[in-house]
């Protein structure tokens, strides 16, 4: 999956779970400070990519992603290791 | 001429009911007689003895995120809270010296019951990370806290259907002591669901006039065969009559007084010669500094249980004796079902507007007065009233009693 597929698919999980605007959800953005995204929220957001992308996110890998594009790379690569 | 100090004003109102969105439509439908009570239709009813309720009129206008993250008798609880803060103003006041007061008797029951199917369908890893925050029982004013920022208490009273009043109760005594300047003080409550339904059926304590919704809730009525579960929030505005008038602020009446008594008898069963529930009524008025003969009007707790009306009769005449006599008395439950620990704020709410207006509006479905119910019981019309004091009745299973002194 691209990345770009990627950044739409969380931007709509995003969308969903936290009202984030889409047009906001770009890679530089930190979950916490510029999406207002608290840590409740942020698991369920997990908790939908994974069901999303079929990738595993163990909660101990969560805390490093900061950015959205974190959370893009690091679905992305969880993918392809699947 | 001397006050006395911390006197206690109302200067806001809010409340969603099943008779209306707001309190202005709730109250002109009470004058109007309207009743919040209807035939459920969720698919788990017919498995149910009960298939009638008291729904809210109005669905809470909250955005999608707040809804995902608040439990329903949160959200009904913020929209109440955001209507009284409104009405009282929008005070500007030192977050340090603001209080939330939201009592539930049930909290977050639909969020604990719908989780508890996601643990069981979908495994752990689906459970809400909301979950914990949205069934507690402070979840109410937690979510009015948040709001609102008070920093100077947030309490959750929980005393079943006592729980509204006792609230206001608590936020007095906050106020009178000088721990805050305003509280957000009511009740709030969402269980209309298959498991408490199922539990009130079982305890006989709910109508089963399935084919007359409208005319199940019969306080102080012959014919009366239980209550109507209804859901519901009502908040008021409480706030020293020295920071009200400092801001200049609208003030509708005067939260005179509370009392608070338990009757240690049986956990759900009234006493039957209401000696608890005269207990908090007597105190009532002695924290407000009045006489049975100053009492004009008392919106009775009353929920048409065919024991519970007849203790609060006999409660009330040993109270207030021979002053009871020129008391109008009236039950709104006969319109909006019973909110349980949404009851005594809505019931409250609608104290003051009695008070305002001097109107009570008439109980509903009082076609015969039980020959038991020794009491001036407004029914048909509502009622004109000289000014004057009104109490407030609220009881709950724990055998709580409360009542609150309203005056002008």
């Amino acid at each position: 999956m691209s990345q770009s597929d990627i950044l739409a698919g969380l931007a709509a999980i995003l969308e969903e779970v936290a009202g984030v605007d889409p047009a906001d959800a770009t890679a530089d953005k930190t979950f916490i400070d510029d999406l207002d995204v608290d840590s409740l929220s942020m698991v369920e957001v997990v908790v939908a990519a994974e069901e999303k992308f079929g990738v595993k996110i163990p909660d101990e890998d969560v805390k490093s992603l900061k950015t959205v594009g974190d959370a893009v790379s690091y679905i992305q690569r969880a993918g392809v290791a699947a | 001429m001397t006050e006395t100090p911390r006197q206690v004003v109302v200067t806001g109102l809010g409340a969603t009911t099943p008779v209306g969105g707001d309190v202005a439509s709730t109250w002109e439908g009470l004058l109007a007689g309207r009743s919040g009570v209807r035939r459920l239709t969720e698919d788990w009813v017919e498995q149910l003895p009960v298939h009638i309720g008291a729904p809210l009129a109005v669905e809470p206008p909250l955005g999608r995120v707040e809804a995902r993250t608040l439990d329903r008798v949160q959200q009904l609880a913020l929209v109440a809270a955001r209507e009284a803060w409104a009405d009282a103003g929008t005070p500007d006041v030192d977050p340090e010296r603001l209080a939330a007061v939201i009592g539930s008797g049930i909290g977050g029951v639909l969020t604990l019951l719908g989780q508890y199917d996601v643990l069981r369908e979908r495994g752990p890893r689906r459970v809400s990370p909301h979950v914990v925050p949205m069934l507690m029982p402070n979840g109410p004013a937690a979510t009015v806290g948040l709001a609102f920022t008070a920093r100077a208490g947030v309490h959750a009273p929980v005393s079943a259907c006592a729980s509204g009043a006792e609230a206001i109760s608590h936020a007095l005594d906050m106020l009178r002591a000088g721990r805050a300047d305003i509280a957000i003080a009511g009740g709030s409550e969402a269980a209309i669901h298959a498991l408490p339904l199922a539990g009130f059926a079982q305890m006989q304590a709910l109508s089963r006039r399935n084919d007359a919704p409208a005319t199940a809730s019969r306080p102080f009525d012959k014919g009366r065969d239980g209550f109507v579960l209804g859901e519901g929030a009502g908040v008021l505005v409480l706030e020293t009559a020295e920071h009200a008038r400092a801001r200049g602020a609208r003030v509708y009446a005067t939260l005179a007084g509370s009392g608070i008594s338990a009757d240690a008898y049986h956990v759900a069963a009234p006493e039957p010669g209401g000696a608890g529930a005269a207990r908090a009524v007597r105190a009532a008025l002695r924290s407000a500094g009045l006489v049975p003969t100053d009492v004009v009007h008392i919106n009775a707790h009353a929920t048409s249980t065919p024991a519970g009306d007849v203790a609060e009769a006999r409660a009330l005449r040993a109270a207030l004796g021979a002053a009871l006599d020129t008391v109008t008395v009236t039950s709104t439950k006969s319109m909006t079902g019973h909110l349980l620990g949404a009851a005594g704020a809505v019931e409250a709410v609608f104290c003051v507007l009695a008070l305002r207006e001097r109107t009570v509006p008439a109980t509903r479905n009082l076609d015969a007065l039980d020959d038991e119910i020794d009491l001036d019981v407004v029914s048909i019309d509502n009622r004109a009233i000289p000014t004057g004091a009104v109490l407030s009745n609220s009881f709950g299973f724990g055998g709580h009693d409360v009542c609150l002194a309203f005056t002008p």
